[in-house]
């Protein structure tokens, strides 16, 4: 491969993204010599990376739907309490008991599963267009909108599980977040299907196109006829779908609803899985794949702190700074600084 | 270079051999100008003449090149806006620039606020403020937030923190614009009384009647070199016109009708009766034929960009019809002018037509996409030939189609953005200066892309500030004054010194 196409490659918007995550994969090679073995139990794959995907799902469901919102130069940091809404949802209306009849377990749900699960999801659904509708319809800054509902949405969780953690005893549920299909966890899938979704909108449709104009200048786009207001509603609306997915996911994973702690700061690391995928937050040109990734290095990077046994308490402190280093190296300033360097000397 | 007659007092400030250059521009060349104790003087001259460019090297924005500046006989370096104010001069400008949230006197003495015991002296403050005020006869509760009220208010306090400290001199940025009559009245006034005191005024605006009604003394500009200075008095409206305007008029072959020559227009696309909207233009009609170019002729701020916006539908109308194609019509956005085969190119490229870091093929195909929705996604195949057609057909100047609109030149973005809604096969198109910022070369086939579109039999309304364009590209002319239509012209008839006279008051 000559230089010209191997700077063409470093100069493509993912690679550092990529970089980043290999080498914090390579880190946890050089410490855990067993890192990226995988192996097959009962026709179920584990194994330390396996770990990294299942558990950062969540985190990339919720960053994927933010991402088209950051994209129209929006942000959602409700979405941390829509994911504990829709979790709460779920749970109480599902609840569950377990009986012995004639010594066989059978499970008993409050409503059927798919109900509850659908209306799980249209409470989230119903908080993103509430999000977007303050937005778009009335005008108010993104940030100012949904902290009405990141402030208000917590307070709803805790409405709906009376304060405390409701426990779910229903078995089909537990699937969704711990379940597993040809071989590998069924949370994997559902983060493929959410992404294969949005890039096929966003590709196959002009919504890439109208989300990417509205977000580098909204006056032009709407000059040229865009719906700006129409797509900047079911945008948000999306990211509450996501964030109801997300709640979904982890109320099932761990087998109850908190509302006081689900989805506890996620907001903030989905916004910066998206910048971290390359997404600038002034709108404008959007990466789906770069989201993914960015998601999955926050992911590996707690689990980096956990496995080297970095103490709990410095754990906040090193995932700064180690975002603090992949941040500093996208900025433009610094690239050029690097660049310049070398002419001068 | 003409001077002035009457000039027996001693120029408190005078300007001389004044030079600015910008990479590729130069905005002024060898000015003099002159501002005397207890006068008001005006710079008049068109977009570009250099009037900005001489205000900013005079407040220390932009420090000359070459030039002396000499203030009550001794010379004086400005090089920043501190040097400017240190020597007493004050700036008001455009858009009011104090802080809305905090009280009338904060905002005057902010700064230089009165303290005792390393507190904020409250009350000394207020009543200074107070003071200064009832100086300028205004008497209006000073502890009140700024933002209670009006913006004539506004711009008097703006006035008042000037004059707070020493100011010999003081630089009045175009204050009235968004000033109604009264208001207007209530700063003249003002500036008369300050005229009274001796104080040297330069006076900023685009309006002749204002000019007329303050001005002592008129210097104009014209291509970035002085035209003359005149007293107010020698200077007649029309004359005045035809300085700043220069002799290009009758020289420039570029300004000959061309569309008179052309085909007889044919069905009325759009007409519109007693259109208006309250706050920019009132009671238009308008009436534009298919294979046509209306020119609308005025100086700015005669409402021609607000008619365009009326047009399109980016403000509502509050009153009249709209008809197109003899049905009627009502545009509540831009998309509903759209669907009526209507598209606009915006005065302001960059924040109203382009799309910056998207692909010249994105922004061309980007109209005809939203029209088509989401879900009738044109292929990329489809895009790239509607791109590249019109790439061949305009003369779009750019590597690519993947080129990023925003390093393309104006002249070639102008070109994408008529681009942009010819892929769209519209009924008319509205041009609010097409030619704005871009070099002559590129007016001229801007122009000619004009004419060749309307012989396609498209209704075109044609707005610039250039009124030599205007006359060349329009089969008649409707003029502007003061947000009304006041005449049309026919383009055999027309010249610019038609379009003038009918602007000065002659009628048509």
């Amino acid at each position: 491969m000559n230089t010209s196409r191997l700077a063409a490659m470093a100069r493509h918007p993912l690679a550092l993204p990529l970089i980043a995550l290999i080498v914090l994969l390579v880190v946890n090679r050089a410490f855990n010599a067993t890192f990226f073995h995988i192996e097959s139990k009962d026709g179920h794959l584990f194994g330390s990376l396996i770990d990294i995907l299942n558990r950062a799902s969540p985190l990339a469901l919720v960053a994927l739907g933010m991402t088209p919102v950051i994209a129209t130069r929006g942000v959602d940091v409700s979405v941390g309490a829509v994911v504990a809404i829709c979790a709460a949802v779920a749970a109480v209306l599902i609840g569950g008991q377990m009986h012995v009849e004639n010594g066989v377990e059978v499970y008993v749900s409050n409503v059927p599963m798919p109900l509850a699960i659908l209306a799980a999801l249209a409470v989230g659904l119903i908080c993103g267009l509430w999000n977007g509708t303050l937005v778009s319809v009335v005008g108010m800054q993104p940030i100012i909108a949904t902290l009405i509902l990141m402030v208000a949405g917590r307070g709803i969780a805790q409405l709906l599980t009376s304060g405390q953690i409701i426990t779910i005893y229903y078995q089909p549920y537990f699937f969704l977040g711990a379940g597993y299909l040809f071989g590998l966890p069924f949370s994997l899938f559902i983060v493929a299907a959410v992404l294969l979704l949005l890039w096929l909108l966003t590709q196959r449709t002009a919504l890439g196109l109208f989300i990417t104009a509205i977000g580098i200048n909204p006056v032009a786009s709407y000059f040229a006829g865009v719906k700006a207001r129409a797509i900047t509603l079911w945008v948000f609306g999306f990211c509450g779908l996501t964030a109801a997915m997300a709640g979904l996911m982890i109320s099932s994973n761990v087998k109850s609803a908190d509302g006081n702690n689900a989805g506890l700061l996620m907001e903030l690391d989905a916004i910066l899985a998206v910048t971290l995928g390359g997404t600038s937050l002034g709108g404008g040109k959007f990466s789906l794949i770069g989201t993914v990734i960015g998601a999955l290095i926050i992911q590996t990077l707690t689990y980096t702190t956990w496995s080297l046994g970095v103490p709990p308490e410095a754990n906040l402190v090193v995932k700064a700074v180690v975002v603090f280093i992949v941040c500093v190296t996208q900025s433009d300033q610094l690239r050029q600084w690097l660049v310049r360097k070398p002419l001068e000397a | 270079m003409t001077t002035a007659t009457a000039s027996a007092a001693v120029p408190i400030l005078t300007m001389t051999g004044i030079c600015k250059s910008f990479p590729g521009v130069r905005a002024l060349h060898d000015v003099t100008f002159r501002l005397f104790a207890g006068e008001v003087h005006t710079i008049m001259g068109q977009n570009g003449a250099g009037k900005s460019t001489l205000i900013k090297v005079l407040t220390g924005v932009h420090p000359t090149d070459a030039g002396q500046i000499t203030l009550n006989g001794t010379a004086l370096t400005i090089d920043t806006p501190r040097s400017a104010e240190a020597a007493g001069i004050r700036t008001v400008y455009q858009e009011v620039n104090l802080c809305p949230n905090l009280s009338v006197a904060e905002n005057i003495y902010i700064g230089n606020l009165p303290q005792k015991n390393g507190r904020i002296d409250w009350q000394t403050l207020n009543a200074a403020a107070a003071r200064l005020l009832s100086g300028l006869a205004l008497q209006i509760d000073v502890t009140r937030p700024l933002d209670s009220y009006p913006i004539a208010i506004q711009q008097m306090v703006a006035i008042a923190r000037a004059l707070s400290t020493e100011a010999q001199i003081l630089i009045l940025d175009e204050p009235t614009s968004s000033l109604d009559e009264d208001e207007v009245q209530r700063l003249f006034n003002l500036l008369r009384q300050l005229k009274a005191r001796g104080m040297a005024i330069l006076f900023v605006t685009h309006f002749l009647a204002q000019t007329y009604a303050i001005s002592d003394r008129i210097t104009v500009l014209r291509n970035g070199e002085l035209e003359g200075e005149y007293l107010t008095g020698d200077l007649p409206q029309l004359k005045l016109i035809h300085k700043m305007v220069g002799r290009e008029i009758d020289v420039d072959s570029l300004t000959q009708p061309q569309a008179a020559q052309m085909a007889q227009p044919g069905a009325t696309f759009i007409s519109t009766h007693g259109m208006g909207h309250k706050g920019t233009v009132h009671d238009l009609d308008l009436e534009i034929h298919a294979g046509e170019v209306l020119g609308l002729g005025g100086l700015l701020g005669s409402g021609r960009t607000e008619t365009a916006r009326l047009l399109f539908g980016v403000d509502r109308c509050d009153s009249g019809a709209v008809s197109i194609n003899g049905h009627s019509a009502r545009f509540n956005s831009p998309r509903d002018a759209i669907k009526h085969g209507i598209g606009y190119c915006p005065e302001d490229r960059k924040k109203e037509g382009i799309v910056a870091e998207l692909s010249v093929r994105e922004n061309i195909i980007l109209a005809l996409q939203a029209r088509r929705g989401l879900f009738r996604f044109l292929s990329r195949k489809r895009q790239d030939a509607i791109a590249n057609e019109y790439i061949k057909a305009l003369g779009i100047k750019t590597p690519d189609a993947e080129q990023p609109i925003g390093l393309l030149s104006g002249g070639n973005q102008q070109k994408a953005l008529l681009a942009r809604w010819l892929a769209t096969e519209p009924g008319m198109l509205i041009l609010d200066e097409p030619t704005r910022g871009i070099d002559v070369a590129a007016k001229l086939e801007i122009m000619d892309q004009v004419l060749a579109l309307c012989r396609k039999g498209l209704a075109i309304l044609f707005i610039s500030s250039e009124m030599g364009e205007v006359v060349r590209v329009s089969h008649r002319i409707a003029v502007l004054r003061d947000r009304e239509k006041i005449g049309e012209l026919d383009a055999g008839q027309a010249d610019e010194r038609a379009v003038f006279h009918m602007i000065a008051g002659g009628g048509a």
